[in-house]
């Protein structure tokens, strides 16, 4: 049985359809990436796999870990292993990076039937992992994203992820904003994650991720439909031939 | 702060055998008539064996009480209160009732209390705090007396305070708030019951938090506590007030007078986690909180900090203040109000600036949902004495919905040219953005709302003692369940 299943998809924005008909199979333990130029519905696609209110789902089904997806809330959705790294993390006055990640380590630990950490072990679970992004005590404890450079809140995103330990990673124009060194420190960060019963989705503009994430499929979509689907030599091509040659209808 | 169980079965271990908790009202009361009147006000001083001169007081307060309109200047709205309608006195008969056991707590109160799960183990912590027991208007149980006695610390009832030491009493009692000076400060000087006393001797640091845990117990009975904290010079103490009250279906009126005095060099903090029963969702049966807090900082060098959480009550009316009097006097405030459902609060300070470089911070931190309404109202007074005088204030609201309202209103009077006055506000909601982020980490709709306005009053949550904090936390969770989608 597949991880994640989508058949059929149609959604909209505002009565807008921005998704036409997308269908994807990912299995655990894969990595996929989907590509596409900008309006072509990527974040739209990881914001309905995520639940997002006002993102309208008009048609299809998605079937998640043997359940269906559409009819789960956002926060149930993200306790049964569903995990999205925002392109635009939202910051959070006043609320401790650690304060928040140990409310949602918690909820999702419960939601496993698992006890709750108390402060001393979660704190010890968090710097084992934050070490590996470079992130120190001084960033755990400012307000969440607050005052953030690009950089550190993706590396922070890298963490949440790194904590939470999802069963499904999206991964939202991760490589936005970050230079060639904050890539590669997110890239590793993301790589160490990857196990046989955890997959990748992750969505990018540009090939350069990949080189550092590499893919077992690639996917491309435009005007809301996935037009074409390959593996990582995909990526390759398209940086090669532009989304020009693969968009019919827009082809130069 | 809500009595939890723990609380509960501390305070019955502390009262042994002799009175027993619960909030049951088929304690036996012996009680007033119904209504007011100078009969009312002479019954209370008799059965409290008062002398003649707190008699008299007591008497004055209630003629002129006579002759004062309600405050009308508040942005809150409510049917005239029936004063004719309430009880003025009501004691518990001891050594004759049975124990009463939890199941007959009402299941949602008791709810409440299990989502604020301090847990048993923490008990013996709790210890660590001296309860002065109010049930309804008597004082039954005060902890912890002997150790602070050693120290020449007083920790008392009102009541006893007037018996034992009515030097302090006479010296002190409406020294801050006098009998006349607002209609609910002076019907609570005629009729005021019970409450706390606290004298802390030249130089005594305060070793524990004291602490009070108010409950309203009987129908119909308008609580009247009085409270007077008296820090001589060089001395600190740090207080605690928490209140909690079960369901009740008529509205109960509460005015209270707090009173304190700093001396040279002394520090007085006083905190208090108010969470009585707010009304139903229609604001109906809540309680009415008219509350006078009033600090004098009559000493150089003497500082009274005023922490509040108030998330309960139907409509709350208080502005905790401090009178800066001694040079170098500091006052601070610090406030989170909630106000969900159809509560209201008008809810702020005053910083009256009299001594030379006197200093004063507000924080204040407004939340509102539902249809609630909420104003901070806060007065900055420098007078032409005060030379060198700061201030500042901030003040930041944040709505959760679109139908809740919040206000702001800032009065700053200086007659000082070197004064320092600051004031700065903002108004914010919580965003979809922030909402659907820590959703998608795995938090409900509810435990989002909480953290994100945990993090919008951790300014204040800080200043709390640690106990107080936890609880508080939880207890702004609680307050605004059901307020997001």
């Amino acid at each position: 049985m597949p991880l994640l299943e989508i058949n059929g998809l149609h959604a909209t924005v505002d009565g807008k359809p921005i998704l036409n008909g997308i269908d994807l199979v990912i299995e655990a333990g894969e990595v996929h990436a989907i590509m596409g130029p900008n309006g072509s519905g990527k974040s739209t696609l990881a914001y309905v796999l995520a639940g997002r209110e006002g993102y309208e789902v008009t048609a299809g089904e998605i079937r998640y870990d043997g359940k269906d997806l559409l009819e789960m809330a956002a926060d149930e959705r993200a306790r049964a292993g569903l995990f999205l790294a925002f392109q635009y993390p939202v910051e959070i006055p006043g609320v401790a990076g650690t304060t928040f990640l140990k409310a949602a380590l918690n909820a999702i630990r419960g939601h496993r039937g698992e006890s709750p950490l108390d402060a001393m072990q979660f704190l010890k679970f968090v710097r084992e992992k934050a070490g590996a992004l470079n992130i120190t005590d001084d960033m755990l404890r400012r307000s969440l994203n607050v005052g953030f450079s690009g950089g550190e809140k993706k590396r922070n995103e890298a963490l949440q992820m790194a904590v939470l330990e999802p069963k499904m990673a999206i991964l939202d124009e991760t490589d936005s904003g970050l230079d060639i060194d904050a890539l590669k420190l997110v890239a590793s960060g993301v790589n160490a994650l990857r196990a046989p019963d955890r997959s990748l989705l992750v969505i990018t503009h540009y090939q350069r991720l990949l080189d550092y994430i590499v893919p077992d499929y690639v996917h491309i979509l435009a005007d809301g439909r996935i037009v074409r689907s390959g593996d990582k030599l995909l990526a390759v091509e398209l940086e090669e031939k532009g989304y020009g040659a693969f968009v019919g209808a827009k082809a130069a | 702060m809500a009595v939890t169980s723990e609380t509960l079965a501390q305070v019955k271990s502390v009262t042994e055998d002799g009175y027993k908790h619960g909030f049951v009202t088929d304690i036996e009361m012996e009680r007033t008539a119904k209504g007011l009147s100078e009969d009312t006000v002479r019954f209370i001083s008799a059965r409290k064996n008062e002398p003649e001169w707190l008699l008299e007081w007591r008497l004055k307060a209630y003629r002129h009480w006579l002759t004062m309109p309600e405050p009308q200047w508040a942005k809150v709205s409510f049917p005239p209160i029936d004063y004719q309608d309430s009880y003025y006195f009501a004691a518990p008969k001891s050594d004759s009732d049975k124990p009463k056991s939890l199941d007959e707590v009402d299941p949602k109160l008791l709810e409440t209390y299990a989502k604020l799960g301090i847990p048993l183990l923490e008990q013996e912590m709790l210890a660590g705090v001296a309860v002065d027991a109010v049930f309804d208007s008597v004082s039954v149980a005060t902890t912890y007396k002997k150790k602070l006695g050693e120290m020449g610390i007083i920790f008392c009832s009102f009541s006893e305070a007037v018996q034992e030491h009515p030097e302090l009493v006479r010296q002190y009692l409406g020294s801050v708030v006098p009998y006349a000076d607002n209609k609910h400060a002076t019907l609570n000087s005629a009729v005021f019951t019970d409450g706390s006393f606290v004298y802390i001797p030249k130089g005594v640091r305060c070793p524990m938090e004291l602490s009070t845990y108010f409950r309203i117990n009987a129908e119909n009975t308008g609580q009247f506590e009085r409270t007077l904290i008296i820090a001589d010079a060089g001395s600190y103490v740090s207080y605690l007030e928490g209140c909690t009250a079960p369901q009740r279906d008529e509205h109960q009126l509460h005015a209270a007078v707090v009173e304190l005095i700093a001396l040279d060099d002394a520090e007085i903090k006083y905190s208090t986690v108010q969470n009585w029963y707010p009304g139903d969702e229609e604001g109906r049966g809540g309680i009415y909180n008219f509350v006078t807090k009033r600090g004098a900082c009559r000493g150089r060098n003497s500082k009274i900090a005023w922490t509040q959480v108030e998330t309960g009550s139907a409509i709350t009316w208080k502005y905790p203040s401090c009178l800066l009097i001694g040079d170098n006097s500091v006052g601070e405030f610090y406030s989170v109000a909630i106000t969900a459902n159809r509560q209201q609060a008008d809810t702020g300070t005053k910083m009256i600036h009299i001594g030379r470089n006197t200093t004063s911070t507000i924080i204040s931190k407004g939340i509102a949902a539902g249809r609630a309404d909420q104003t901070y109202r806060g007065q900055v007074k420098i007078m032409a004495s005060a030379e060198g005088a700061r201030n500042f204030t901030q003040c930041d609201s944040l709505l959760i919905g679109d139908q809740c309202g919040a206000h702001t209103v800032p009065y700053i009077e200086t007659h000082n040219p070197t004064a320092r006055v600051e004031h700065e506000a903002t108004t914010s909601r919580i965003s979809d953005d922030q909402l659907f982020y820590c959703m998608q980490r795995g938090l409900s709709a509810e435990e989002a709302v909480s953290v994100i306005v945990n993090g919008f009053c951790k300014e204040v949550m800080r200043t709390l003692p640690m106990e107080f904090a936890v609880e508080a936390q939880k207890l702004i969770g609680i307050s605004l369940e059901g307020s997001v989608g």
